[in-house]
C-alpha cells in the first residue's frame, strides 16, 4: 500500500481468510508492508496481505495512546504524531519505506533509545488479533494500567505473527522532548562502554549511546535546561546533525553496515567488556553489539548472558537456539493460541 | 476426591513436607495456619491443608514435585498484602510461602541490576541501591511489606507508574519453577531475549503458570531533586481537566494523583498532612528529574493548575513537608478505615478522559445504594480507587457494597476501561472478567495455564473464571462497552 491508499477495516476479511485456512489447513505467510520479510526464517504459505487493514482508530493526545490498524504505515503514525509534538518514544527502525505498525510491533523492533526510553513492547496497551482459529479476540485495552487476565498483548510484541494475526494495536505514546542534541566524544570502545555504563547510573538526560569507528555518539534530549547543563558536564563536540546520525545506526545505513559478510545482532547485558579482534559497533550503551562475522556467534553471545540473531546473511538459523525445556513450552504455548500451526510457521523457530 | 477430605493424602504431603524441610517450616496444626487464612482482602478466609515455609529454591522445587506428584493445590504466597485474594488458601491445597526466600544476592551498580530472591521486600530493594544512587522504581504503597514476588504476581504499580511504568517494565529476567519443579529462566539481563516474551507473560500472572524463585531488578539512577506541587480545586470535574492539560503540554510527572473531598478529610484527620479540608478535590503533581528541569517545570505546572481554576496552588517548602504532603496520599485507605467500620478498595482503570463522567456515575451509585464512596487515585494513569465505606456487622450490608463494587467496575468497562488497573482479579473479581471478556478470549486463558500447568495445579480458580461460572454469572452476553439495558439511564 502506498502514500493516500485508503482506510480500511479489514477485520471480517482477515478473520474469514484464517477461518478457511484452518478448515483447509493451510499455511498462511503474513505480510504487511514487506519491509522486514528478511528479518527471520523463510516462511512457506500463502500469503495473507494485511497491508490494506490501515488507519488510525483513535489518538487523543491528552490521553497519551493511539490506536492503529496493524496495516497502517509507521511513517503516517510518526507524522500524525509530531504534528501534536509527540513520538513513539522507543524509535522503531523502518528498515524500507512501507513499514507497518504490526510489523513493528510483531518485530517488537526499538531504535537507540531502547535502554533509556523502553522497548517497543513496553507500549503496548492492548492489541486486537486473529488467533489461529480465526477468532477475533482483545487483549489488554486502552487504558495505562490493566492487569485483568494473562498479558497476551505484550507476549504479541516479537512473536512475529506465529500466535496471531494482529489486527490493531493500542500504545502508549509520550511527548517529544523539547530539545535535543548530540555530542561526539574521541574514545575507544572500551573506555566509551565504561563510560556510558557510569554515565547510565547518574541523573543525566540521556537517551542514546553509541560507538562507531573511534567515537562515541551520546543523545541528550528533555527539557531545555537539563540538555544544556548536561551537555557542559559530558564534554566532547556537538554534532551538526545528529538525527541523522542516529537514523543512519537505527536503519542500519551508516557506513559501518556497508561491509560485506553476515550482520550479527548480540544483545548483551550493558556491561559485558568489549571483545577485542571483533568488526563490530555498539548501540544502546553497550547493550547492543553489531558484528560482522563469518563465524556463528550463538555461543559467544550465550557464554556472555545474551543471544544473538543472525541479521543478515542467514535465513535457515536466524534467532537463539532455545534450551529444550523453554522450547517445549514454546511448543505448547503456540499450540494454545494456533493449534494447526498456520500462522508464520517456522518464521522463529523451525518447531513453532 | 479432594485432599482435605482425603486424610491419607494430607497425611502424605505432610510426611513429604517433613523430609524436606526443617519441622519449623511445615505447618498444619489449626492455630498455626490461621495467620494465612487471608491476604489483604480479609473478606475471604480460608485455612489451608498445610503451610511450607522452604528458605532455598531447591526446597522449592522439591515442594513443587511432591504436590505434583500427589495432585495437591499450590497457592503461592509472599507478604500476603495484596489485595484480590490471589493468595487465598485452598481448602485441598498447601500454602507456599516465600517469605524466607529473602536474600538480596547482589546489586550490581555497573550494571545497574538487583539480583534478588522472591520473598525480599520492594522497599528493602531501594534501600539496598541507595548507596550507589540508585533505586527500584514500582513502589505499591504496601512497599514496606509487599515483596519482590508478589509485585510480580501481580505486575504491581505505584504513584510514580506514569513516568517509570509498572513491574512489567522493571523487571529484566525471572527464574521460575514450573509446576514439575522444573527450573526455566524468563527474559534476560541483555535488554531482550530470544523467542516468545514469557517474561510479560508471567508478569501479572497471579501464581497460575510458575513459581518465581529469583528475579533481576532494573535500578534507575535517583533523581536530583523531587517537588510536589499541591492543587485545591472546588470542583472535582476541574481538577480531572487540570490533569489533562499537564499531560497535553507536554509534561510527564513522576505521579499525579487525585484526592476527593472525603478522602482529603479522613487523611487529614490521620496524618495532619495540611491539606485543604473544604477543598472538593487535590491533585498532588510530583516532578521529578534534574534541579534546572524541576525548577522550570513546577513554574509551568503552577500557571496550568491556576489557568484550570484551582483555588489554591502550594510548593512543598522542603523535603519534610513534600514527604508530608505524600503521606497524606500513601495513608488514604488506612485513614478510611479509620472513619467506616470496613472498606472495600475499587481498582478499575479508566481513560483519563473519561474521568469526569466516571465520577458522576461513582457519585449517582453510592447514592443510590445508600452508601459513601472515598474517591483516591493514580490519575495520570486513570487508575481509580474508588472505596465504599459500609459496615460489615449490618446484616445485607457486605452483600450490598459488592453489587455497589460490580456496578462501578462495569462502569469502568463501558467507558473503555479495564476491572483492575493494579490490584489483581484473584477470587474478587471473577465475575467482572466475565463483563470484560468474551468466551474465546477466556478460552484462550485457559489454554496458556494448560500449557505452564496441564494439572491446573498452580493457584487454581484464581485470576480467569470458568466458562460456566460466566454462564452462571449471565454476563456472557455482556460485550465490551455494551451494558445491558443501555437504554436505561445509570447515572
Amino acid at each position: 500500500m502506498g502514500q493516500g491508499a485508503v482506510d480500511a477495516d479489514l477485520t471480517a476479511q482477515i478473520a474469514e481468510r484464517v477461518r478457511a485456512a484452518y478448515a483447509q489447513g493451510t499455511p498462511l505467510a503474513i505480510v504487511g508492508g514487506g519491509s522486514k520479510l528478511w528479518l527471520g526464517r523463510r516462511v512457506e504459505g500463502e500469503p495473507l496481505e494485511i497491508g490494506g487493514h490501515r488507519g488510525v482508530v483513535r489518538y487523543e493526545p491528552s490521553e497519551l495512546i493511539l490506536s492503529a490498524r496493524a496495516g497502517t504505515p509507521l511513517a503516517e503514525i510518526e507524522a500524525l504524531l509530531a504534528a501534536h509534538g509527540q513520538c513513539l518514544p522507543f524509535e522503531p527502525p523502518h528498515y524500507a519505506a512501507g513499514a507497518t505498525l504490526g510489523g513493528t510491533v510483531a518485530c517488537n523492533l526499538s531504535g537507540p533509545a531502547r535502554p533509556y526510553r523502553g522497548a517497543c513492547r513496553d507500549y503496548v496497551l492492548g492489541v486486537r488479533i486473529v488467533d489461529g482459529q480465526g477468532e477475533v479476540l482483545r487483549f489488554g485495552g486502552e487504558v495505562m494500567k490493566n492487569v485483568a487476565g494473562y498479558d497476551l498483548a505484550r507476549l504479541m510484541a516479537g512473536a512475529q505473527g506465529t500466535l496471531g494475526v494482529l489486527l490493531e494495536i493500542s500504545l502508549k505514546v509520550l511527548p517529544r522532548p523539547q530539545a535535543e542534541l548530540t555530542l561526539a566524544l574521541e574514545l575507544d570502545a572500551a573506555r566509551a562502554l565504561a563510560q556510558f555504563n557510569a554515565w547510565a547510573a547518574q541523573p543525566l538526560p540521556i537517551t542514546a549511546a553509541a560507538h562507531v569507528g573511534e567515537r562515541a555518539y551520546v543523545r541528550l534530549a528533555g527539557a531545555e535546561a537539563a540538555v544544556r547543563a548536561a551537555r557542559l558536564k559530558l564534554g566532547g563536540e556537538e554534532l551538526a546533525d545528529g538525527a541523522a546520525f542516529w537514523r543512519s545506526l537505527r536503519e542500519l545505513t551508516h557506513g559501518f553496515f556497508s561491509a560485506a559478510g553476515s550482520l550479527w545482532r548480540l544483545a548483551l547485558p550493558p556491561a559485558t567488556p568489549v571483545e577485542q579482534g571483533l568488526h563490530q559497533c555498539l548501540d544502546w550503551g553497550g547493550g547492543l553489539r553489531w558484528v560482522l562475522s563469518e563465524a556463528p556467534l550463538w555461543d559467544h553471545a550465550a557464554a556472555r548472558g545474551g543471544h544473538a540473531t543472525c541479521y543478515r546473511g542467514g535465513r535457515t538459523a536466524v534467532f537463539q537456539p532455545l534450551p529444550p525445556a523453554l522450547l517445549a513450552l514454546h511448543q505448547r504455548l503456540k499450540r494454545a493460541l494456533d493449534p494447526a500451526r498456520l500462522l508464520n510457521p517456522g518464521r522463529l523457530y523451525p518447531e513453532l | 476426591m479432594s485432599a482435605s477430605h482425603d486424610p491419607q493424602r494430607r497425611e502424605a504431603l505432610i510426611r513429604g513436607l517433613g523430609e524436606i524441610l526443617p519441622p519449623d517450616a511445615v505447618l498444619y496444626e489449626h492455630e498455626d495456619l490461621r495467620p494465612y487464612e487471608c491476604d489483604g482482602l480479609s473478606a475471604y478466609r480460608r485455612l489451608p491443608l498445610a503451610v511450607a515455609l522452604p528458605s532455598t529454591r531447591a526446597q522449592v522445587a522439591a515442594i513443587l514435585r511432591l504436590c505434583h506428584r500427589l495432585a495437591v493445590p499450590v497457592v503461592a504466597r509472599g507478604a500476603g498484602t495484596g489485595l484480590s485474594g490471589g493468595a487465598l488458601p485452598l481448602t485441598d491445597g498447601l500454602l507456599l510461602s516465600l517469605a524466607r526466600l529473602n536474600r538480596i544476592l547482589a546489586i550490581d551498580p555497573t550494571a545497574r541490576i538487583a539480583r534478588v530472591e522472591p520473598g525480599v521486600r520492594n522497599l528493602a530493594v531501594s534501600e539496598a541501591a541507595r548507596p550507589y544512587g540508585l533505586y527500584y522504581a514500582p513502589d505499591p504503597s504496601s512497599q514496606i511489606a509487599c515483596t519482590i514476588g508478589g509485585n510480580v504476581a501481580e505486575n504491581a504499580g505505584g504513584v510514580h507508574c506514569l513516568k517509570y511504568g509498572l513491574t512489567v517494565h522493571n523487571v529484566l529476567r525471572l527464574t521460575v519453577l514450573t509446576v514439575e519443579g522444573e527450573e526455566l529462566v524468563f527474559g534476560s539481563e541483555a535488554l531482550d531475549a530470544p523467542g516468545y516474551d514469557l517474561l510479560a507473560l508471567t508478569i501479572g500472572s497471579e501464581g497460575l503458570l510458575g513459581v518465581v524463585v529469583e528475579a533481576s531488578l532494573r535500578l534507575l539512577p535517583l533523581p536530583e531533586r523531587q517537588q510536589v506541587v499541591l492543587a485545591a480545586f472546588d470542583e472535582v470535574g476541574r481538577a480531572a481537566a487540570a490533569v489533562g492539560a499537564i499531560i497535553a503540554a507536554g509534561i510527564v510527572p513522576a505521579g499525579l494523583e487525585m484526592m476527593d473531598n472525603l478522602a482529603i478529610r479522613a487523611a487529614e484527620d490521620y496524618v495532619h498532612a495540611g491539606y485543604p479540608v473544604e477543598a472538593a478535590a487535590i491533585l498532588l503533581v510530583e516532578l521529578d528529574g534534574t534541579n534546572a528541569e524541576v525548577s522550570e517545570q513546577v513554574m509551568q505546572v503552577r500557571e496550568l493548575l491556576l489557568a484550570c481554576g484551582a483555588t489554591e496552588v502550594r510548593t512543598a517548602r522542603d523535603e519534610a513537608e513534600r514527604e508530608l504532603m505524600w503521606k497524606g496520599r500513601k495513608a488514604a485507605f488506612p485513614a478510611v478505615g479509620r472513619i467506616s467500620p470496613d472498606y472495600y478498595c475499587m481498582d478499575g482503570t479508566i481513560p483519563r478522559g473519561r474521568l469526569p463522567e466516571v465520577l458522576a456515575g461513582i457519585a449517582a451509585l453510592s447514592r443510590e445504594y445508600g452508601l459513601p464512596v472515598a474517591n483516591v487515585f493514580h490519575a495520570g494513569d486513570g487508575n481509580l480507587h474508588p472505596l465504599i465505606l459500609y459496615d460489615a456487622n449490618r446484616p445485607g450490608e457486605l452483600e450490598r457494597t459488592e453489587e455497589l463494587g460490580r456496578k462501578i467496575l462495569e462502569l469502568c468497562v463501558a467507558a473503555g476501561g479495564t476491572v483492575t488497573g493494579e490490584h489483581g482479579v484473584g477470587v474478587e473479581k471473577l465475575d467482572a472478567m466475565c463483563v470484560q471478556f468474551t468466551a474465546p478470549e477466556l478460552a484462550r486463558f485457559h489454554a496458556v495455564k494448560h500449557a505452564f500447568d496441564p494439572a491446573g495445579l498452580l493457584n487454581p480458580g484464581k485470576a480467569v473464571p470458568s466458562l460456566a461460572r460466566c454462564a452462571e454469572f449471565g454476563a456472557m452476553h455482556v460485550h465490551r462497552g455494551q451494558l445491558r439495558h443501555a437504554e436505561l439511564p445509570r447515572f
